[in-house]
C-alpha cells in the first residue's frame, strides 16, 4: 500500500500551482503547450503517456485557482478519442453543456461528436456557463460513455478539492490578521473550530477524490462506486468550506468585491454538475443495500 | 501510488488469517472478558502478534507499521476480543523503550510483550481531565522513595492491572508543566485502592484509583525528576499513533452490521442516504489513515491529515448507531426480548457508549484547538 504521489507527481503540482498562481486566465492554447491536454493519453494517441493520477493533480490546481477555461471538459474528452486533436472539447450531460459557446465540440452521452453551436444560459457561477446544443446530431464516435463519465465524476471532485483548499486557506488567512476586542479573531474557538472542521473535512475528501482517481486510473472494478462517494463528498465539502470561509470573513466574505463568491458559485456548480450529493449517494447506496 | 496490499503486505495478511481462522474458537468469542482476554492475549503472543512494530532487540517482530495497520483491520473484520495489554503495548512499553533505563526495559518489556503483567493508566483526576498539567496527585521524595497521594479516574484495567503509568507533581510549589514526574507504579502496593466507575451503558469499563501514602522506589521514576510532561507526551503520541487504523477497523464492522440490519428491516430513502453518507465517510477515513501511514512510513512522521481521524470517527460512529436504532423503530428501546437477529440490546450499548468517544482520548474539542493551532497555524487562544 503507498498512498501518495511520486516525486515526479508532486514536482508537477508545484508547476502547475506557481503557473495557475500567475496566469489564472490563461487561454487553453496555452495549457496545451504546457503539455496538460492529453496526459493520460498513449503516446502512439499523440498523448502524454501519462496516468490519471497525473492528469488528477492539474484537475485539483485548477480548481484551487478557479481556472475558467474548458480544461477540465477538453481533458476527460480526449481520450474517447482516436487521437488527441487541437480543439477545445465539452460534454452533454443531462442536456446542458458547460462553456458551449467556448469550445470547438461537444461529446454527447450518445458518443456522437457535435459541432459546439447553441445558445448559452445565463448561469450563476459565470465563469462557467452551461449552454444548450441546437442539435445532438453528429459523427459517432468508437467507443462507450461509461468511461468519460468516471474521468467527469472523478475530475469534478478533483476540483472541488481545490476550491475547498483553497476557500480554507482563504479563511485562515483573514482570521490570522483580523482583530477585534483587541485580539485576533482566530484566537476565538467559535471562529477556529469550523475551520479545523473544514481541514479535517477536506482531508477526508481529498483521500476520496485521490482514491478515485487512482480507480479510475486502474481502470478498478469499484470505479463507478468511488467516483460517486468522491463527487458527492467532495462537491458537499467544497459548498460548506466556502459557507464557513464566508461566514468567518464576516462582512467582507458576502461583498461581490471578494474572491470567496465565485468559489462559493463554482462549488455549487461542481455540485450540480453531473448529479447532486444526494444523487451520488443513491448510486452508492444501491451498490450496498439491493 | 498504489492502493493494493504490496506483495509481502499481502503474505503478511494471509497468513494473519489464516492464524485467526485457526485460533479465534468460539470459546474465546464467549469466554468471559478477563479469562478469554488473557488467554487471546496469551496466544497473540505466541504467534508472534504483540508487539508488532517494537525493536527487535526489545523483544518486537520490528515489523513497519503497515503490518501493524493490517494487524489492526483483521482483527477488527474477525470480531476479535480486544488484546488485555493495550496499554502496555500502545503505550507503557513505547514510553519504557523510549524514555527508561537499562534496567526498567529488562525488568517490564517482556512481560508486557507476553501479557503476563498487564498495566493501566493513571493521566486523569477529577479536576485535571482535558487540562493534564493540571495534575496534583502528589509525590514526595522521602530517601530512596517517594510518597505517592491523589485519586485518578477514567482507567480502564485498573482493576485487574499490575503497573500504572502514573503522572504525578513531585515539586508541590510548581504549577501546570514544570514539577510532573512520570512513575511506574506497582498496583500491588499497600495504600493501592481501586473502585469500578459505573458508566451510562451500567457496565464499568473504568475504575478510579485512589493512592494512599504509597512507597514508589526512586529507581521506578521514568525518565528525569520534573521532567514527566515529555514522558507523558510520548505516551499520549502513541496513543494517538496507529489509533486511526483501530478505528476504522471498528467502524468497518459497526457499518457492515448496520447495512446487515437495513437489509434485514428495510430502509426509508432518507435512511438509505444515510447509511450511504456514513459509508462514503467510512471510506475517507480509512484512506486518510493510509495517506497518514504513507507519510510516516517514508518520513518517520504521521502525516497531519490523519489528526482528524479520531474526531471525525467519533462523530461518525455517534451518527451510525442513533442510525441503527432508527431502523429498528419502537423495538430499539427493547433490552431484550426481540426475535430478530438485529439485538436491539447491542444498538442501545453501542449508541450510549459511542457519546464516550467525542470525550476520551482527547475531548472534540481539545482536538480542534489542536487542529486549529498547530496544523493550521491559528494564533492561540491561551
Amino acid at each position: 500500500m503507498d498512498f501518495a504521489f511520486t516525486q515526479e507527481q508532486e514536482e508537477l503540482r508545484r508547476e502547475a500551482r506557481a503557473f495557475l498562481e500567475a496566469n489564472p486566465e490563461a487561454p487553453l492554447a496555452e495549457l496545451r503547450e504546457l503539455g496538460w491536454l492529453g496526459v493520460s493519453v498513449p503516446e502512439e494517441r499523440g498523448g502524454g503517456g501519462l496516468s490519471f493520477l497525473d492528469e488528477a493533480i492539474l484537475f485539483e490546481e485548477a480548481g484551487r485557482a478557479l481556472y475558467s477555461g474548458p480544461f477540465l471538459t477538453t481533458a476527460v474528452v480526449l481520450p474517447a478519442l482516436p487521437e488527441v486533436d487541437e480543439q477545445a472539447w465539452s460534454v452533454e450531460v443531462d442536456g446542458f453543456v458547460p462553456d458551449l459557446l467556448h469550445v470547438d465540440r461537444v461529446l454527447t452521452q450518445g458518443m456522437r461528436s457535435v459541432p459546439a453551436e447553441g445558445e448559452m444560459l445565463a448561469t450563476m457561477d459565470e465563469t462557467r456557463p452551461l449552454g444548450r446544443l441546437t442539435s445532438s446530431d453528429g459523427d459517432a464516435v468508437e467507443g462507450e460513455w461509461e468511461p468519460v463519465r468516471l474521468r467527469l465524476l472523478a475530475a469534478l471532485a478533483l476540483e472541488a478539492v481545490g476550491i475547498a483548499q483553497r476557500a480554507l486557506e482563504l479563511g485562515i488567512e483573514y482570521v490570522s490578521e483580523r482583530e477585534q476586542f483587541g485580539k485576533k479573531i482566530g484566537t476565538y474557538q467559535a471562529v477556529s473550530h469550523p475551520l479545523a472542521d473544514t481541514y479535517v473535512e477536506t482531508e477526508l475528501a481529498r483521500s476520496l477524490a485521490y482514491w478515485a482517481a487512482w480507480s479510475v486510473a486502474e481502470e478498478d472494478e469499484g470505479a463507478a462506486v468511488a467516483v460517486a462517494a468522491a463527487k458527492a463528498q467532495c462537491a458537499e465539502t467544497a459548498v460548506t468550506a466556502c459557507e464557513r470561509s464566508i461566514q468567518v470573513h464576516g462582512g467582507i466574505g458576502f461583498t461581490w468585491e471578494h474572491p470567496l463568491h465565485r468559489y462559493y458559485k463554482r462549488a455549487q456548480w461542481l455540485d450540480a454538475f453531473g448529479g447532486h450529493a444526494a444523487v451520488q449517494r443513491a448510486v452508492v447506496a444501491a451498490a450496498l443495500l439491493d | 501510488m498504489d492502493l493494493r496490499d504490496t506483495p509481502t503486505e499481502a503474505a503478511f495478511r494471509a497468513e494473519l488469517r489464516a492464524w485467526i481462522g485457526e485460533n479465534l474458537t468460539d470459546d474465546v468469542r464467549r469466554g468471559r472478558f478477563e479469562e478469554a482476554g488473557r488467554d487471546w492475549s496469551r496466544k497473540l503472543y505466541e504467534g508472534g502478534y504483540a508487539g508488532l512494530t517494537w525493536p527487535k532487540e526489545y523483544g518486537g517482530a520490528g515489523a513497519p507499521y503497515s503490518h501493524q495497520a493490517i494487524f489492526l483491520e483483521e482483527m477488527a473484520r474477525a470480531e476479535a476480543p480486544s488484546h488485555l495489554g493495550v496499554i502496555g503495548l500502545g503505550m507503557a512499553g513505547p514510553t519504557i523503550i523510549a524514555h527508561g533505563t537499562e534496567e526498567q526495559k529488562q525488568a517490564r518489556l517482556d512481560a508486557i510483550l507476553s501479557t503476563e503483567e498487564i498495566w493501566c493508566q493513571g493521566f486523569s483526576e477529577p479536576g485535571a481531565g482535558s487540562d493534564l498539567a493540571a495534575v496534583r496527585t502528589s509525590a514526595i521524595q522521602d530517601g530512596d522513595h517517594f510518597v505517592v497521594n491523589g485519586q485518578k479516574v477514567w482507567s480502564s484495567f485498573a482493576h485487574i492491572a499490575d503497573w500504572c503509568i502514573l503522572v504525578t507533581r513531585s515539586d508541590p510549589d510548581s504549577m501546570s508543566h514544570a514539577g510532573l514526574t512520570y512513575l511506574i507504579v506497582d498496583m500491588h502496593s499497600p495504600g493501592v485502592e481501586v473502585r469500578p466507575l459505573r458508566q451510562i451503558t451500567g457496565e464499568a469499563e473504568f475504575n478510579e484509583i485512589f493512592f494512599t501514602d504509597v512507597k514508589v522506589p526512586v529507581e521506578n521514576v521514568l525518565g528525569e525528576v520534573g521532567g514527566g510532561w515529555g514522558v507523558a507526551m510520548t505516551t499520549l503520541l502513541h496513543e494517538r499513533g496507529t489509533l486511526g487504523f483501530a478505528l476504522t477497523a471498528a467502524l468497518e464492522a459497526q457499518i457492515r452490521k448496520l447495512i446487515a440490519l437495513a437489509k434485514e428491516r428495510g430502509a426509508t430513502e432518507v435512511q438509505r442516504d444515510a447509511i450511504a453518507r456514513e459509508w462514503i465517510g467510512l471510506q475517507a477515513v480509512r484512506y486518510t489513515t493510509y495517506r497518514s501511514l504513507t507519510t510516516l512510513i517514508k518520513t518517520g512522521i504521521p502525516g497531519p491529515e490523519g489528526s482528524g481521524a479520531k474526531l471525525w470517527w467519533s462523530e461518525a460512529n455517534q451518527r451510525v448507531t442513533k442510525l441503527a436504532l432508527e431502523l429498528l423503530g419502537p423495538e430499539a428501546q427493547l433490552v431484550n426480548g426481540s426475535s430478530s437477529k438485529a439485538q436491539p440490546g447491542y444498538w442501545q450499548h453501542q449508541q450510549l457508549r459511542s457519546r464516550g468517544n467525542t470525550i476520551e482520548a482527547g475531548t472534540s474539542e481539545i482536538l480542534r484547538n489542536i487542529i486549529a493551532e498547530r496544523v493550521l497555524g491559528l494564533p492561540r487562544s491561551r
